[in-house]
């Protein structure tokens, strides 16, 4: 596992052996209810969301899913989501803030969908409106990158209290061939431009953008069924001002600028 | 009388000849849209506007500022902030320099307070031309720095945005701009204050899915591609050309995703009303 490269990691993060979103749900909550639509045009499949019990706590859980079968990535989109989509997770996060559910979001994107009808709708609006909703939402979140975060279509989920990632996932500003495509012009070099994006779990934390890498493996779910039981508990007992308060230092502080 | 007459005649012809030697040492530049060729001094006194066929050519940061507020009422803010290369990105370090020098900016985005008829606002404007105003941990702290300002000062906040998007040299670090930005601006409105985004051509990608799509009022210049996914991209995926002015600020206007279209020259009388109305 060590010498594994970063595209090499980029190909396992993608991978369709790796669990996706109802795996996590099934394993790690109770009593799931998958709720839909965005109330204003449609469902899109590209992302479920709902209500469950973990431990003895209402949660919402929210994730992307791209399926695993090719039938299933078709009908899912491949997990790229469209204005739709982060409305309904919108939608969903309104309610649990309302009702004081803490809100666990699993991303796994190739990114937002770059469709026409998606631009009609509002991509850039949908988005937006997520990322300000989530930083300023009075109730705690989590944000775990399961697989491929990429683009606005993986932040659109992950401006939360505590963001993971799981051992062999990426999170990235773009695919590395669509990076390689724009700065080198050459979307084959996707490899080069891996390493240079320094897209792992293991490079962001060290750049501290992320809180946790989760390890993988047999244990896997232990792990996280731990460390989001030990972290919600943690965020519920803040006060709401506090938590939106730190929520919102936490990315006010992400800079690397001279002053 | 006489006399006078005569000095300030040649007064009159001297000033001619020294604009038209000035005018002379000016670079010409052709519109790109019909080829005119105009001195950089008659695109700057037209606000970049072609005079032959009317195209909006990028305006330099400066002169919107110059062209949006009150005269001499600009104080700039926060000149000092540059980017630090978080990735240690190949090549970047050389491009900031070239477009330091080329701009005369230290990043993308020229953040202050001024005047438009009298009413004292907070102001940014992102330079397309330094790195296509790309948003990267610099760009995102001045704009997080101005907003917090107007927060502070209780002054109505406007952007002018020109951007491609987050800027991929500085990788995740841009795209947490976008969270950074738009929490900002959230916190700002939740606080009462007005936030006018003005887009222009073009505002995409990591840009316009964050802060610039948050405007209590979104304003856009005629013909400006506003967008998540560029043209390009979207072809690709869908392996067909795009309908002609698809993405265009008229067809988001149709869509209901801004609110008003604003001629170039109307930007500054508009905004003026629009703050009157905030009073």
């Amino acid at each position: 596992m060590q010498t594994m490269s970063s595209y090499e990691k980029v190909q396992l993060a993608r991978s369709k052996d790796r669990p996706g979103i109802y795996d996590y749900i099934r394993t790690l909550f109770d009593g799931f209810i998958e709720f839909h639509g965005d109330r204003l045009y449609r469902d899109d499949p590209s992302i479920v969301g709902g209500i469950a019990m973990f431990h003895d706590i209402p949660v919402t859980v929210i994730g992307h899913h791209k399926g695993k079968t090719t039938e299933e990535q078709i009908a899912y989109n491949f997990g790229m989501t469209s204005p739709e989509g982060y409305r309904k997770a919108r939608r969903l996060m309104v309610q649990a803030e309302k009702f004081g559910r803490p809100v666990i979001t699993f991303i796994d994107t190739p990114g937002a969908y770059p469709g026409m009808e998606a631009e009609s709708n509002g991509q850039s609006n949908a988005i937006a409106e997520n990322l300000a909703f989530m930083s300023a939402m009075q109730t705690p979140s989590i944000a775990i990158i399961t697989g491929e975060g990429s683009s606005g279509g993986a932040l659109a989920l992950a401006v939360s209290d505590r963001v993971w990632m799981l051992e062999n996932a990426v999170y990235s500003i773009l695919s590395p061939e669509g990076f390689a495509s724009i700065l080198y012009k050459d979307a084959k070099r996707a490899s080069e431009a891996s390493d240079a994006m320094k897209l792992t779990a293991q490079d962001l934390k060290q750049f501290g953008l992320i809180d946790a890498i989760i390890p993988e493996g047999k244990k896997m779910f232990l792990a996280l069924d731990s460390m989001l039981l030990r972290e919600l508990n943690r965020l519920m007992k803040m006060n709401k001002t506090a938590l939106v308060e730190t929520r919102y230092q936490k990315f006010r502080e992400i800079d690397h600028m001279n002053d | 009388m006489l006399l006078n007459d005569i000095f300030s005649q040649r007064k009159i012809m001297w000033d001619r000849m020294a604009q038209k030697r000035k005018r002379g040492q000016e670079k010409v530049k052709a519109c790109p849209k019909c080829k005119t060729e105009y001195y950089s001094g008659e695109w700057k006194e037209n606000q970049y506007i072609c005079p032959t066929c009317h195209a909006y050519m990028p305006v330099p940061a400066k002169e919107r500022m110059a062209n949006i507020l009150d005269e001499n009422s600009f104080k700039e803010l926060f000149p000092q902030i540059s980017t630090k290369d978080p990735l240690d990105f190949d090549g970047y370090e050389e491009k900031l320099q070239s477009n330091r020098k080329k701009t005369g900016m230290q990043d993308a985005f020229l953040a202050g307070s001024g005047k438009i008829n009298n009413q004292k606002v907070a102001i940014g404007v992102l330079d397309g031309r330094f790195l296509m105003g790309s948003m990267g941990t610099a760009v995102g702290e001045k704009i997080v720095r101005l907003t917090e300002y107007a927060k502070k000062k209780n002054l109505p906040l406007i952007i002018f945005s020109a951007s491609g998007g987050a800027r991929m040299q500085e990788g995740l670090f841009s795209l947490m701009q976008m969270a950074k930005t738009a929490a900002a601006i959230e916190q700002f409105k939740r606080k009462g204050g007005l936030f006018i985004s003005c887009l222009t051509n073009p505002t995409t990608g990591g840009v316009s899915a964050s802060y610039a799509s948050l405007g209590d009022i979104i304003l856009a210049e005629p013909g400006a591609l506003i967008c998540f996914a560029g043209p390009r991209v979207i072809e690709q995926t869908i392996g067909q050309t795009l309908p002609e002015g698809f993405q265009r600020a008229e067809f988001l206007l149709e869509h209901g995703m801004i609110d008003c279209i604003v001629e170039r020259k109307d930007f500054r009388d508009t905004l003026s009303s629009i703050l009157q109305m905030h009073l």
